[in-house]
Formats: structure tokens, sequence, C-alpha cells
């Protein structure tokens, strides 16, 4: 039984069709890699997921929520699947804690002593407990993106989008974030992340996935994709010629 | 010949101050609330809600203060409504602040990236949710300054209602030096109690601007 459907899922923006019919399925507890290069689609194909690109046809569904355009559809389905963002988004006006707690309280009606409660313990699975009530502009970029995937923890989803989550950050801050999406990975989450660090993608992934115009170009284990690319593009993409 | 002195001068200056204290204070705060009303039509609304709103603040900002405040004073008056001063320089300063507010907060909340609108909607919050505890306490720092900065021109736009008679600070200075023959000296002070009102309202724009700046950088 998959846990994230996606079916003939169609995107244009304009005359540009940036999705030409992506079809994948994603069993509970798979770590997937999308890549591909710029333009391929692959951040579209993530945001389309959760909702935040609203796709011309085809069908999405996590973990039996359904992709629809109103509010409260999106919103069932935004509590299935959780997504941590390139350029972290962390609330500037409130402290890290603040920042977890927020959406328990807001969506889920979380009394506050519990919502802290969960914000604690989420901030030190990623190492960062001590950090409860620094501002995010007094955090690293390492930092803040670790504050964002506990904020995301904190909904409880049951698949988490990982959109490029490691490009803004600087070489020596890549790996404490990726630690920490490896951990997760380890202890079963369900993980879609588009990535540039192929060998975390080689080491971490059950499957990868190569993007290419619009279309998923090849799709396979870790093994085969970069040991035996299939077709010119993905050779060319992997630096094989 | 009567002898003004200096002191009953400014006194009679200084009442007539009051009148235009209140009616800058009323025009901001009703211009305020109209304003924010405005606001989430702009935003928020319908199209047609949209549409409605910016061409009333285009037509608010394309046409002088004065005309405004004839219409209001003397387009009212044509319904066979009886329009007192005090009524027509409030209806139409507050309808023009709500214009400027309405422009200047607009701003404010676009000014909020929209990696915040992402973040927030992905963990499932809806609209309101997302206005109220994450868009608009941050737009909220954002707007501080410049609100302060244009009560300045509420403040200097009150001066205008002299001329359909509204007795405040510019049109006792008319009546005052029509009695004293010392235009210089009366509008000296007139202009002087103008500036004691707002400079302390600039000098703060500047300071909250400079102190919610630093906040934002660094708490």
């Amino acid at each position: 039984m998959s846990l994230i459907e996606i079916t003939e899922v169609r995107k244009s923006f304009g005359p540009n069709e940036v999705l030409k019919g992506i079809n994948i399925d994603v069993a509970p507890g798979e770590v997937i890699a999308v890549i591909g290069k710029s333009g391929s689609g692959k951040s579209t194909l993530l945001r389309c997921i959760n909702g935040l690109e609203t796709i011309d046809s085809g069908s999405i569904s996590v973990a039996g929520a359904q992709l629809l355009p109103d509010e409260a559809h999106l919103k069932a389905l935004r509590l299935k699947v959780g997504m941590i963002f390139q350029q972290f988004n962390l609330f500037p006006h409130l402290t890290a804690g603040g920042n977890v707690m927020l959406s328990q309280m807001v969506v889920k009606k979380t009394p506050k002593p519990e919502a802290e409660a969960v914000a604690r313990r989420m901030l030190e699975r990623v190492g960062l407990a001590q950090k409860f009530d620094a501002y995010p502009d007094e955090l690293s970029g390492g930092q803040q993106q670790r504050v964002a995937i506990a904020r995301a923890l904190a909904m409880q989803p049951t698949a988490l989008l990982c959109d490029e989550v490691t490009s803004a950050l600087d070489p020596e801050l890549v790996a404490e974030v990726l630690a920490v999406v490896r951990e997760l990975a380890a202890e079963g989450m369900t993980l879609l992340m588009v990535t540039h660090e192929m060998k975390f993608a080689r080491d971490v992934c059950s499957r990868v996935v190569f993007m290419h115009e619009g279309r998923v170009h090849e799709i396979g284990p870790p093994e085969d994709v970069f040991a035996k690319p299939g077709t010119p593009e993905l050779k060319q993409f992997l630096g094989m010629q | 010949m009567i002898e003004f002195t200096l002191w009953d001068i400014l006194r009679n200056l200084l009442l007539a101050a009051r009148w235009t204290i209140v009616l800058s204070l009323v025009s901001f705060i009703g211009g305020g609330v109209v304003g924010a009303i405005l606001l989430f039509m702009r935003i928020g609304g319908s199209s047609l809600l949209r549409a409605f709103t910016r061409y009333y603040v285009e037509l608010f900002q394309g046409t002088p203060l004065l005309m405004q405040l004839f219409l209001a004073f003397f387009g009212l008056g044509l319904f066979g409504i009886d329009v007192p001063a005090w009524f027509a320089a409030g209806l139409a300063l507050i309808l023009w602040t709500a214009a400027f507010l309405t422009e200047i907060w607009r701003g404010c909340v676009e000014s909020i990236t929209r990696g915040q609108w992402e973040a927030s909607a992905s963990l499932g919050m809806g609209y309101v949710q997302q206005m109220r505890y994450v868009i608009l306490p941050q737009a909220l720092r954002v707007a501080i300054p410049p609100t302060v900065g244009f009560s300045v021109q509420v403040v200097k736009g009150t001066a205008l209602t002299s001329i359909i008679g509204f007795v405040e600070l510019s049109k006792a200075g008319t009546v005052v030096t029509n009695a004293t023959f010392q235009p210089f000296i009366v509008y000296g002070l007139v202009a002087l109690i103008y500036f004691a009102l707002c400079w302390p309202l600039s000098k703060s724009s500047q300071i909250l601007e400079r102190k919610l700046n630093v906040a934002h950088r660094n708490h």
C-alpha cells in the first residue's frame, strides 16, 4: 500500500509545461531522492504534493488525503505531509521554541504546556534543546534549518518533503543538517527530497528519481541509478561522459 | 485701538491649537480604523472589493485634500444636508487618511516574503491564521515608523480645514492677524506651534525606525 500516490500529474506555468505526466508511488518508510537539472520540474513536483502549487490534471494523495484546492482538504493534506524549505522560512518574530509551538497551538489547538513539551522534545531531537529561547537571527543557517525540521516534526506528519534543504548552507553546516535527515530516515520517516547531495542520496535513499524536462526519466535504487545510468541524459547529469 | 500683548496672541492661538490636536486625533484614529478595513478588503477581499479599494485609494491620492474638503462641505449641502464645518473637516480627513494608511500598510504586508506564507501554509494554517499569527505581527513592526511618520502629514493637513471655516490653529491665526495687524508675529507663532506638534512625531518615527530595525537584526 503506497503512502504517497502521484498519478499522471501535469502542471504548466503559462505556455510552459513543467510536469508532463508524473507517476510515482512511495511506500511508507521509503526515502526518495529527486535529482535533476534546474528547470527539470523537481521542486515544482515537491511543491505540488502539499498543494503549494495547483496541478492542472492528475491526482495526488498522501495517506488517503486527496489534493483538492479548497482550504479544508489542503489543511488535511498538509497535516499528513510536512515541508522543509531551502530558505528555512522560520518565523523571525518568534523564538525557536515559539516557531515549533505555533502551528501546534493554532492548527491542532494543542494546549500551550503540551505544545511546549513537544517543542522541547523536538528541538532536543535535532540537537538544539538549549536554543529554545533563541530567535532565528541568532542562529546559524544549519541551526535554523534544524529548527525548521523540528517545527515540521512537531505536527507529526507521516511524510516530509525536503526542498534542497542544504543548498543555502555554508559547506561546513551541511553535515549537521544531513545528520538529522539521516536519523529521520533511520527512524522510518517517509522522505521525499530534492537534493544535490549525491553522496547522501546514494547512502541513505531507497530510490532515486531522475527528472528531465518534466518527466521521470529514470527511477530505481541508488546502486542502479548511479552505477548503471540507462540514458545519456542521466550519464551527462552525473558527469560520467 | 486695543493693544495686544504677545501673551494675548499666543493664548488665543494655543486655545485654537486644541482643535488642531482634536481634529488630528480624530482623523488619525478614524482613518486608521477605516484604513484597516480597506486594507483587508484590498488584500483579502473578492476581486470586486479589491477593485473598489484600489480606485478609492487612487481617487483620494490623486486629488488635492482641499478639493475633498470642498466636496465634503459643499457637496453634501447640495443634497439638502446641512453640513457643519467640523463634520465636513473630520469626514474628509478621515477618508483621506484612510486612503494613505491603506496604501502604506499594504506595502508593509506585501514586504513579508512569500516563504513566510508558504511555511505557515505547509504547517496547515488557514488564511486568517496565517495573517494573525505570522504575517501581521511582522508587518506591524515594519509599519510603525511610516505610520507615525504619516501622522505628521495629518497634523499639517488639518490646516486646510481653515478654508471651510473650521476654527483650528491656522484659522485662528487669520482671525488674530485681522485683529492685531501683526501677521509676521502671529503666523510665526502659528508655525512654531505646528512645529512643536510635528517635530516630536517625526523624531519618534526616526527613533522607532532605528530601534525596530535593530530589533529585527539582533533582538
